[in-house]
């Protein structure tokens, strides 16, 4: 189905061609050109921005391009299933099917690869794999020299299949065999010029973070990727000043969702808290912004003078953005 | 327009044969959409737009292409330093030199043809009597690095840039048509840096703006914008590096040759997102055009008196005008009788 809205990116009709279940809570889902045109070329790291009407809301979820860099007939995305989400990945997983049409945005990448770096050195946390299984497909052709730790649930198809493609670069971590990354370990052995590339949970991300910087390595070697879902809460208003609207925002549905439904055309590139292009003032308030961005500073969150739409949330009397 | 007879046969230097046909007088990118100019970032989506126009394809192909081409391998021979890129940017080669013969081969079937049979392409230039079979993303294949093998075909400098920590780095590049600046002295700095030298734009918050755009530049929406400057005599080669062959030539510049010497030169300025190096290109495509030319049009003779005349000084001094300025208002008076001038760049239609 294919929805109208105010967002002005240009975008791709695709239609559904395969869905394979990786894991039981895993799929993988090929999208075709409805057109026949050669799809865009992307690179390693690069994601779409997927369109979905899900009952009444309009959904844009970014997922990261799975199939080989280079590739124009279709393309792959993986999606886990939240059962605890918002519903856009439930909505993937039950209501899609071969044969049906979306809307997918060009390929967007905030998450490539540092080709300065003589060694990469890829650090991932279950579903946090997927943009790394086109990076390694591309250092892999470029013959670089690369790494690989994945840790998972279990033992999942992921864990098959990339034994087979990159055996004794990849290593791998069962949490039900309580295995752990040796993160110490990992981050003090490598050569000079290696860069890092972390994707995973919250609390994993951020543990990589922290042990790189302990180590003493550069920021600029060390690359994440780390889009949040929008978090849900409590149903709430805000008065858009510039388009001199009120807009009620869903307790499932982020205040982006919520402003494009009402037809205002907002910016936005990552939708996960991270890029900074959805950046919006913040005119007035009386309540308490709920931020949860990470791109904003904590002294900017302090402010009260900015948030970021597509994560962020409000509680109280009222807020008024300059759109 | 589309036999090779289209293109001539003309010089940058020396004898400056270079000409404009009225036609091409006609497309010339005006830059001027009022009559007076400040600084602005200016950029609107590069998007195809009313036909014939220099804005109607991604990358314009005019009747200066060959000679142009020419010029370019003579600076190169002179000065290989010209043409630049650090290791890292071997990839972001690559994704220009598909963009380009994707782009051409599409929109310029009659002169470019490009055949992909999975990594083995076959590339023909018609007009330099190219024809070329290769493998893509293998070096080996090309006599040069793939930047420079396609920059060797394309009209106008390219700035390569890297983008990381927030920030564009200035780490690959073609440029031999520059108005005045050096890639070998600017290689490796970043946005802010490589800008430094230009006045009131930094108070005015301009770069800052400029860059935050720049950064979300994405792929699929390329971006332009139109700069000027002025040079005399039609050359293309107007780099620090030559400054010695001519810096002089404004000394020459009198009352009656004014017409015939000054040429406004425009950069056509656009911004692509690549696609596997995540790098942004920034192509510069220069247009020059002498005033006498220029006057033919008459709104544009207008428009172009009240915009010099009215120039701040500081910017009259960063576009080289110090010295010729006054013969250049007092030539151009003639062609300006007070009228109102319509909006927008483009000629009146006849």
């Amino acid at each position: 189905m294919i929805t109208k809205s105010a967002d002005k990116t240009p975008k791709i009709e695709v239609e559904v061609t395969h869905i394979q279940q990786v894991s039981d809570i895993i799929k993988r889902f090929t999208f075709t050109p409805v057109d026949g045109a050669p799809l865009p070329v992307f690179g390693g790291g690069a994601h779409i921005v997927v369109e979905m009407l899900d009952g009444e809301i309009l959904r844009r979820n970014p997922y990261s391009l799975v199939s080989k860099p280079g590739s124009t007939e279709n393309y792959q995305i993986s999606v886990r299933r939240d059962d605890a989400g918002r519903g856009g990945s439930l909505y993937m997983h039950n209501t899609l099917n071969v044969g049906d049409r979306l809307l997918v945005s060009h390929p967007v990448n905030l998450f490539h690869i540092d080709r300065r770096a003589r060694k990469h050195l890829l650090i991932a946390g279950g579903i946090g794999i997927t943009p790394f299984l086109a990076m390694m497909a591309e250092l892999e052709d470029e013959s670089a020299n690369f790494e690989l730790h994945l840790s998972a649930r279990t033992d999942g198809a992921f864990l098959d299949e990339l034994r087979g493609l990159y055996g004794s670069k990849g290593s791998f971590y069962r949490d039900d065999h309580n295995e752990v990354i040796p993160l110490n370990e990992i981050l003090t052995g490598q050569p000079l010029g290696t860069h890092v590339y972390v994707c995973g949970p919250t609390g994993m991300l951020e543990w990589v973070l922290r042990t790189a910087e302990e180590a003493g390595w550069p920021s600029q070697n060390v690359h994440y990727e780390r889009f949040l879902a929008p978090p849900t809460g409590l149903p709430y208003e805000v008065n858009l000043a510039t388009s001199a609207i009120t807009v009620k925002v869903g307790g499932h549905q982020s205040m982006l969702e919520a402003i494009e439904a009402a037809g205002v055309d907002a910016p936005y590139l990552c939708r996960g808290g991270a890029c900074g292009q959805c950046e919006t003032r913040v005119v007035s308030y009386d309540g308490e912004l709920l931020h949860n961005d990470h791109f904003l500073t904590e002294e900017e969150h302090a402010s009260g003078t900015k948030i970021m739409p597509c994560v962020s949330r409000f509680q109280g009397r009222e807020l008024v953005l300059e759109r | 327009m589309t036999t090779l007879d289209f293109f001539h046969d003309e010089t940058f230097r020396d004898d400056f044969t270079y000409w404009n046909s009225p036609e091409a007088i006609r497309r010339f990118p005006f830059p001027f959409n009022e009559d007076k100019y400040m600084y602005s970032v200016n950029l609107e989506p590069h998007v195809a737009f009313k036909p014939g126009s220099v804005f109607e394809k991604s990358f314009d192909v005019d009747e200066h292409y060959v000679s142009e081409m020419r010029d370019r391998a003579l600076v190169l021979q002179e000065d290989p330093l010209r043409c630049q890129s650090l290791p890292h940017m071997n990839m972001a080669g690559w994704d220009l030199l598909e963009l380009i013969m994707t782009k051409k081969a599409a929109e310029y079937p009659e002169w470019f043809e490009l055949h992909q049979d999975g990594d083995r392409w076959r590339w023909v230039n018609r007009p330099l009597d190219i024809d070329h079979t290769f493998t893509f993303l293998d070096n080996t294949t090309l006599p040069y690095g793939p930047m420079e093998y396609i920059m060797r075909q394309t009209q106008g400098d390219y700035a390569i840039l890297d983008q990381r920590d927030n920030n564009l780095w200035m780490d690959a590049g073609m440029i031999t048509t520059q108005a005045d600046w050096s890639l070998d002295f600017d290689l490796g700095m970043n946005f802010m840096e490589w800008h430094g030298p230009v006045p009131l734009a930094h108070e005015m918050g301009i770069f800052d703006r400029a860059l935050k755009f720049l950064l979300n530049v994405r792929q699929g929406q390329p971006a332009r914008r139109l700069n000027w400057t002025m040079t005399v005599n039609p050359r293309l080669d107007t780099s620090p590096e030559r400054y010695a062959k001519w810096g002089t030539d404004r000394m020459e510049v009198n009352a009656d040759n004014v017409g015939q010497l000054m040429h406004l030169r425009v950069e056509l300025q656009s911004f692509w997102r690549l696609p596997r190096s995540n790098a942004l290109i920034f192509p510069i495509r220069c247009y020059l055009i002498s005033l006498q030319d220029l006057a033919t049009i008459p709104k544009w003779g207008r428009r172009f008196h009240r915009v010099i005349r009215d120039l701040p000084d500081e910017l009259a001094d960063y576009k080289g005008l110090t010295i010729t300025r006054p013969y250049v208002i007092e030539y151009m008076s003639q062609f300006d009788d007070g009228t109102p001038t319509s909006p927008g760049i483009f000629a009146d239609e006849e």
